[in-house]
């Protein structure tokens, strides 16, 4: 089936202004009978729950974690992008939205990508409106950095913590509805079932994680906002509880899931020190600008790293990519540290890491500068591997970090499911086969603020309010199969721990389908995940029951879907026959390595629709066309 | 490294929790204080015993959701440092360690190292915010906010809303909280129009959830991962006797 991403047509200047215009409304009086249903509330579901509660819609909000407040964006460190051009150095939105598209290697859909651009100078207007402390100069003006993938500094940033302040502030927006009552917020709950009737969205199953119980919620329209799937890798640079789990319910109940295989390996993080390892920590991209990365030059080096001299160091980004350098894209940054170890010139524990060093910058700007600039980044260095970054070079390794595919949705956000909407990391939108810096957080409060409450609107203006309710019998069939899943993962009485299985699954994903694929690693993994799918079925172990507070509960439940996401995953990884982005396949590359494309034949956005954990699930395409950026090699030489 | 953990055990909020002994062996030095956890928890679900529950998700030190006081201490010995980034490393082979929950009033008990930290959630409902309507709002230039402001406001903002300050203060007040969520906003241009409503509603609320007042133990900031400083507490003052005064009545 080839799918229609619904883009409108026209010159793409004034795509999403014409979109605005033609897209019906809902009057005021009649915002207050829809109810719609948030899944999440990190930046895309914590703005995009704000904003419908403050246009007059019913909004209930859900989330896992004990507070809205808590959801991972907020460990975004870096910054986020906008078109403002305040440095004058030459940005626009065609700018923005070029570098992009490029940086996402041409697999992103054009239109969707401008409009990110276009309202990303909205959301530094918003923010700064509700009180985040964005940097600013000694005159008061917003300050800027520069970031990965870019030539120009767009990056508006808080500190290290810029994910954090942007999400408290949506936060805050979020705190006001639910004290005007617009919102209603389910803090602890986890969606474990999309209800679907007559192939339309009409509510969702959760299990309330303090008394186990399985509530349902019924709502006009549902949106999921519940971030990506990295953990599949076990190792990650997610929170613990960031799972495939909602995405994946409602992937079972047909949306489509498309291109699985994009996911971001990250390359600044702190190596791993060992087994007992929970999950890796990551430094923030910024620290590229300053910092230096290097090898020694020598294999199997021993010396300590401030005792070997410049000349038999290996700036490999500054030789191999003399324009962009250290701030080369991630996708070619990780693979360039890959490679520096593969080819044993790798260092610290186990010879995977590499050096990023702030000596020359400290001599150059002074430590008081660079503490200015990075300063709790090296205290988390240190607290986490007891050494001193202003003395000696910080160890870096990447880890994965986000995942670019998501359930696929259409240029309104709405998912092939009529009423399921998709925002956010969970989308497969924007971002194509690799996301530059600084624009997660960009593309998170796009959807929320500014894009959802538009196209939303469009959708229920065509429907009836409060239709079908949560007695329908749909509701209750949905309730005892996740009633019935709950007691499957219980009695099974086995004698492995998720946590264990949860290992084994990130070894083969790492190993075989992680930063580099082949056609006979990704056949390895395909032969291994359901080997250990049904290892799980027969061996889990869980204590505790169904009807409490239940941790061991939630992360097997959270694994039994990772189990099955991560074949498609590589189902989708074997398919696509190309290089490209963060999918990287080992039969594809020049000579000196790069990424090859193949445009002729893997132009399309890949959407699988699932039919049962072991059949073979169904490949939709979307032919992606580029009108307005000329697919090109991309280089950064 | 070996250690000896009393770990506060308790099924709900309605159970009569007491400490249970655990031993922790092999702990490597270079493990995080919750992944040591994990590895006790795996023991125990091998031996078919009900794992501790422990609130964490980010293990960066960022979320604010892991919460354990530890010989005594809110978020554990290491000044400034979540109980995520607290390293096995600060602890010597041998140790014994004591393991509690957050204890206040207002910070219900959910299970075992488990609390409900609603209330937070509630005084920020009641006010922490700048009543901003989704776009049309200025533009962020046309607001010109001085370095030393934005940064006093970012020292203020980097509050996790963990609870420490609340678990560590002998009187279970929220002050430090409150107050920097106050401060952010009253330093701020955006935050001055609703000053006053907002440090009113906020204090009002902290009360209502059982929060004490401040006496100035100073011990907030001692438990403040974040290392958020009483000084905020001293502007939340000002903002609100400011508040009181006889017709304002922003």
């Amino acid at each position: 089936m080839i799918l229609d991403g619904k883009c409108p047509t026209g010159p793409i200047q004034q795509s999403w202004d014409k979109h605005r215009q033609e897209m019906k409304l809902v009057n005021p009086a009649n915002k207050r009978k829809f109810k719609i249903l948030m899944v999440g509330t990190g930046l895309a579901g914590g703005a995009g729950a704000a904003t419908l509660g403050e246009l007059g819609y019913n909004v209930e909000a859900f989330c896992y974690q004990d507070s809205a407040r808590r959801a991972h964006s907020i460990a975004a460190q870096g910054g986020i992008n906008a078109a403002k051009n305040y440095p004058n150095d030459g940005d626009s939105i065609y700018r923005l939205f070029y570098d992009t598209v490029k940086g996402g290697d041409f697999r992103a859909r054009e239109a969707d990508v401008w409009r990110l651009a276009q309202v990303s100078n909205n959301i530094i207007d918003q923010c700064v409106a509700q009180g985040v402390p964005f940097a600013r100069d000694y005159a008061g003006y917003l300050d800027n950095r520069s970031f990965g993938g870019a030539q120009v500094s767009r990056t508006f940033y808080a500190r290290g913590q810029t994910g954090q302040q942007l999400l408290l502030g949506a936060y805050s927006a979020l705190a006001r509805q639910a004290k005007a009552g617009s919102v209603k917020i389910h803090a602890r709950r986890e969606m474990l079932d999309l209800v679907v009737v007559d192939g339309v969205a009409r509510g969702i199953t959760c299990r309330n994680l303090i008394t186990g119980e399985i509530e349902s919620h019924w709502g006009d329209a549902v949106v999921l906002a519940t971030g990506g799937y990295v953990n599949v890798f076990y190792l990650s640079t997610n929170a613990m509880g960031c799972s495939v789990t909602a995405a994946w319910k409602a992937a079972k109940k047909g949306a489509y899931f498309a291109n699985p295989c994009y996911t971001q390996i990250h390359p600044t993080c702190i190596p791993q020190s060992g087994e007992h390892q929970s999950k890796l920590t990551l430094m923030s991209e910024s620290l590229r600008n300053d910092g230096r990365i290097w090898v020694p030059k020598k294999e199997g080096e021993k010396r300590h790293p401030n005792e070997i001299p410049e000349e038999e160091r290996d700036y490999y980004l500054e030789r191999k990519y003399p324009s962009f350098g250290n701030l080369a894209p991630r996708d070619i940054a990780s693979r360039a540290a890959k490679e520096a170890c593969d080819d044993k010139r790798g260092i610290g524990p186990g010879g995977r890491g590499v050096y990023l060093d702030y000596a020359a910058s400290i001599k150059r700007l002074g430590e008081n500068t660079i503490r200015e600039r990075y300063g709790n980044l090296f205290e988390m260095y240190e607290k986490i591997t007891d050494e001193n970054a202003y003395k000696e070079p910080m160890r870096i390794y990447p880890a994965p970090h986000y995942s670019m595919g998501g359930l696929w949705v259409d240029y309104n956000c709405m998912s092939n499911v009529p009423g399921l909407f998709v925002l956010g990391e969970a989308n497969f939108s924007v971002h194509g086969a690799n996301r530059l810096g600084a624009s997660a957080l960009m593309q998170g409060l796009a959807d929320g603020y500014f894009v959802i409450p538009y196209t939303i609107a469009h959708y229920l203006a065509q429907i009836t309010p409060g239709k079908i309710k949560d007695d329908h019998p749909a509701f209750k069939e949905s309730k005892a199969a996740v009633e019935n899943e709950t007691k499957k993962l219980l009695s099974i009485n086995g004698k492995k721990t998720p946590a264990e299985l949860h290992r084994e699954l990130g070894k083969i994903m790492w190993n075989n389908v992680g930063m580099a694929r082949s056609e006979q690693s990704l056949k390895e993994a395909l032969k291994q995940i359901p080997e250990l799918r049904e290892q799980f079925w027969k061996n889990l172990k869980v204590a505790g029951s169904g009807a409490e507070f239940n941790q061991q509960l939630e992360n097997a439940g959270r694994l039994a879907d990772f189990l099955e996401f991560a074949e498609l995953f590589a189902k989708d990884a074997l398919h696509r026959d190309e290089s490209c982005g963060g999918h990287f396949r080992v039969e594809h590359q020049t000579e000196d390595g790069e990424a090859m494309r193949d445009d002729e034949n893997f132009c399309y956005a890949a959407a699988w629709e699932f039919k049962g954990a072991d059949k073979e699930p169904e490949l939709h395409k979307e032919p992606l066309k580029f009108e307005n950026v000329h697919l090109a090699v991309r280089s950064y030489k | 490294m070996n250690l000896t953990l009393h770990v506060w055990r308790q099924k709900d909020a309605n159970d009569k929790g007491r400490l249970e002994v655990y031993q922790a062996k092999n702990v490597s030095a270079d493990s995080s204080f919750l992944e040591m956890l994990d590895e006790v928890n795996e023991e125990l679900i091998k031996e078919g015993k009900d794992p501790i529950a422990f609130d964490h998700d980010c293990r960066e030190g960022i979320c604010g959701m892991c919460s354990q006081v530890i010989n005594g201490r809110a978020h554990g010995p290491q000044e400034k440092t979540t109980v995520c980034q607290l390293h096995m490393r600060q602890f010597k082979d041998g140790d014994d360690v004591f393991i509690e929950p957050w204890r206040a009033r207002a910070f219900p008990i959910v299970k075992d190292l488990v609390v409900d930290r609603a209330a937070l959630d509630k005084i920020i409902q009641a006010g922490g915010y700048t009543s901003a309507k989704t776009g049309g709002v200025p533009d962020g230039n046309a607001l010109l906010i001085p370095k030393g402001d934005a940064d006093y406001a970012m020292d203020a903002a980097e509050c996790i809303g963990c609870g420490a300050c609340v678990a560590g203060c002998p009187n279970s007040s929220a002050m430090l909280f409150t107050s920097a969520k106050v401060a952010q906003l009253a330093i701020q241009p955006q935050g001055v129009p609703e000053a006053a409503r907002r440090v009113r509603s906020m204090t009002e609320e902290a009360k209502a959830c059982g929060m004490g007042n401040c006496t100035n133990h100073y011990e907030c900031q001692a438990s403040c991962p974040k290392d958020i400083n009483v000084k905020f507490i001293a502007k939340l003052n000002r903002e609100y006797l400011k508040a009181m005064l006889p017709g304002n009545n922003k």
